[in-house]
């Protein structure tokens, strides 16, 4: 291994990348162009959603009901309705995506302290937002019932009874107000990385086949190692440039939360970064092509780090083969360190077994491209 | 001892499938010469040529550089051995200095040293002027040129060059020879593929290759004696028809059409010559006969006419 063969061969590839604006493009533009998209558009959180009302009793009962919804920032009142059909229409042109209907012998029920039901009609087409929604009705509706119980009891002149007897109290830990966006920005950090990386190295070895520039070169003393470590390092500068980019917009622009230490997201990213690089250079080495290779590259590293590592679908909800499965992604651990040290300010006390895999992956996928490439015609 | 040969082959082979493209390959090229393989396309020259530089396995056989196997070839050996592929090898997004520059560094050319000696580079192949040009902007012979600086930045002892003129004008080709030349001056072993005979007429020895096979080997000079017989020009003032009436006196393919000139290839010339004349009066063409000396062609165009 020769510093100066690296050497040259790290300038020549990257004066490639400075004067090819398709690599600038899939560097720095596609990066930028996600970390906005997702951190924008891919938000779980269910706000402010539209509710429509026909209150049938329309009575001091009735309204506080109405009133509590209106008072719960999660809803959003559209005008109130006087039949069936205008709830229909509201639903089925999506205005509304809950109808509350309080019957007309609402208030009657509630003074005489038998049970009353208030029916709520929720539009399944869209089952994430209807669950949440019922869940956020049944809140408001939950805590009507209980004033109206301690109002009831005192009125009987019974022993007063503080609300229901048994109350869960939570405490959300690591990311207070369950922002989605928290949550999901560190893991598209993740994503961003596997992808580009990948996609950037898968070109380079395949391009030298194509062009005819790899015959001239193996017939020089260069080898296989300085290749392979020459290639990596103008594209680890990238995809550290890019990180820096990233960890400046989750400060700067989505105001995450970065509880653990920055030199840590960088060593860590410095790691998977050289896993992921040395991923698409092996199938550039294989492949020898740059279209296949390209393809290849972004169907093993964008689907599976994108569907399979947690970022935004819970593992624990997959199959169990596919659970197994996840184990040999790595994206899957980079998520949950990035995860760990933002949001829940980790240290390698906690991180060192993804660490570990990371660290064993590059080392695993590096050798292997150094077995696989020859420097030889076949 | 005799002196090592710069290249030597015994037996080599080599085979895609069902094909041979090299067979039974025995060469042995002293230092210093200027060796030229000649066949037409798909003879098996580039083959020959990725074995000898060691970037493609023979399917049998050995190959030597300098006493080196080939096969297993060390940075030493290939630090002395130059290689220019047929198809442009270099990168058309990197300027003529950069690409030197950048072959420079991987043969390990000190810093001290490396600009004279590109310059000296660009100066002999008359590219000075076009050193911030990128490679691939430059023309088809100013691109071989190129080629040729880059696979000799390192002043290897054996340089490779596979159809190092194909598709260049005749002065960037006077050029090429002008630096081959100069290269054998310093006792340079050159081994240059191609499919121009009279590229071969300029080398010291020759090999003439036809479907993987050496058919021949030897000086020009010598090469030419291999004709047997002599060989007759025609001029006639209807070539295209001269051949076909020729043709059926003459079986066996020794009439063959040189430009607007046949050539007739014949055991005893002068007996030949009677017969052709009285087959093309016959006809009506008029004929003027002239002896010449064989040329490296019909040398090719005989050994041919003997395969099966």
């Amino acid at each position: 291994m020769k510093l100066k063969r690296v050497r040259a061969i790290a300038h020549k590839e990257f004066l490639h990348v400075l004067r090819d604006w398709r690599s600038l493009g899939i560097g720095i533009a596609i990066p930028v162009l996600m970390l906005f998209l997702f951190g924008y558009a891919l938000t779980l959180d269910v706000d402010r959603v539209p509710l429509v009302v026909w209150d049938q009793s329309a009575t001091p009962q009735s309204r506080t009901l109405v009133d509590a919804f209106n008072a719960s920032r999660y809803f959003t009142m559209l005008p109130a309705v006087a039949d069936y059909r205008e709830v229909e229409r509201a639903i089925a042109s999506r205005r509304a995506e809950i109808a509350l209907v309080i019957p007309v012998d609402f208030a009657g029920k509630v003074a005489a302290g038998r049970g009353a039901a208030v029916q709520a009609i929720l539009d399944g087409s869209d089952s994430n937002v209807a669950s949440f929604a019922l869940g956020y009705a049944e809140e408001v509706v939950g805590g009507y019932s209980q004033k109206v119980t301690v109002e009831l009891t005192r009125r009987l002149g019974l022993p007063a009874v503080s609300g229901a007897l048994l109350k869960v109290e939570p405490r959300v830990w690591f990311n207070t107000d369950m922002e989605s966006r928290n949550y999901i920005f560190p893991g598209l950090i993740a994503i961003v990385m596997m992808v580009i990386a990948a996609l950037l190295t898968s070109l380079t070895f395949a391009r030298e086949w194509e062009v005819g520039t790899m015959e001239q070169l193996i017939a020089t003393p260069v080898t296989g190692g300085e290749l392979i470590l020459g290639k990596l390092i103008p594209y680890f500068a990238i995809g550290m440039f890019d990180l820096v980019l990233s960890v400046l917009v989750a400060e700067f622009v989505f105001r995450i939360p970065m509880r653990g230490e920055l030199w840590l997201v960088f060593a860590s990213s410095s790691i998977f970064m050289v896993g992921a690089l040395s991923l698409g250079m092996l199938i550039s080495i294989v492949t020898k092509s740059q279209f296949l290779a390209s393809q290849i590259a972004l169907v093993a590293t964008m689907l599976p780090a994108f569907l399979l590592s947690g970022f935004v679908f819970p593992i624990a909800n997959m199959p169990y083969p596919i659970q197994v499965f996840t184990h040999i992604i790595t994206a899957r651990y980079f998520v949950v360190l990035l995860r760990g040290i933002y949001l829940k300010g980790l240290g390698l006390g906690h991180l060192y077994g993804e660490t570990l895999f990371l660290a064993a992956f590059a080392v695993l996928i590096l050798a292997l491209s150094h077995v696989k490439f020859k420097k030889k015609i076949v | 001892m005799p002196e090592t040969p710069a290249i030597r082959t015994e037996k080599l082979h080599k085979r895609f499938g069902e094909l041979s493209a090299v067979e039974e390959l025995n060469l042995e090229i002293p230092a210093g010469e200027l060796f030229g393989l000649v066949g037409s396309d798909g003879a098996g020259k580039s083959t020959t040529l990725r074995m000898l530089t060691g970037i493609m396995d023979p399917t049998a056989g050995e190959v030597r550089v300098l006493g080196g196997d080939m096969r297993r070839a060390d940075e030493a050996l290939r630090s002395k051995i130059g290689y220019m592929s047929q198809r442009f090898g270099l990168y058309p997004d990197l300027t003529v200095q950069e690409n030197l520059r950048f072959y420079a560094d991987i043969q390990m050319i000190p810093r001290r040293g490396r600009d004279a000696r590109i310059d000296e580079l660009l100066e002999f192949g008359k590219l000075t002027p076009f050193r911030d040009r990128p490679a691939g902007k430059l023309s088809g012979g100013m691109k071989q040129k190129l080629g040729l600086a880059c696979a000799l930045v390192h002043r290897p002892r054996v340089l490779f060059l596979d159809e190092p003129t194909n598709g260049v004008d005749p002065v960037s080709r006077r050029d090429f020879w002008r630096i081959l030349y100069g290269l054998l001056a310093e006792g340079v072993t050159v081994f240059v593929a191609t499919a121009y005979l009279d590229e071969a007429e300029r080398c010291g020895r020759v090999g003439l290759m036809h479907r993987g096979r050496l058919l021949a080997c030897d000086t020009p000079r010598n090469l030419k004696r291999m004709v047997k017989g002599g060989v007759l020009e025609l001029a006639t003032p209807d070539p295209r028809h001269a051949v076909r009436v020729l043709s059926g006196a003459f079986p066996g393919g020794s009439v063959v059409l040189f430009g607007e000139k046949l050539h007739l290839f014949a055991a005893d010339p002068g007996a030949a010559e009677s017969k052709a004349r009285s087959v093309l009066e016959a006809e009506g063409l008029e004929v003027a006969v002239r002896p010449v000396p064989p040329t490296l062609e019909d040398l090719l165009v005989s050994l041919l006419r003997e395969q099966p």
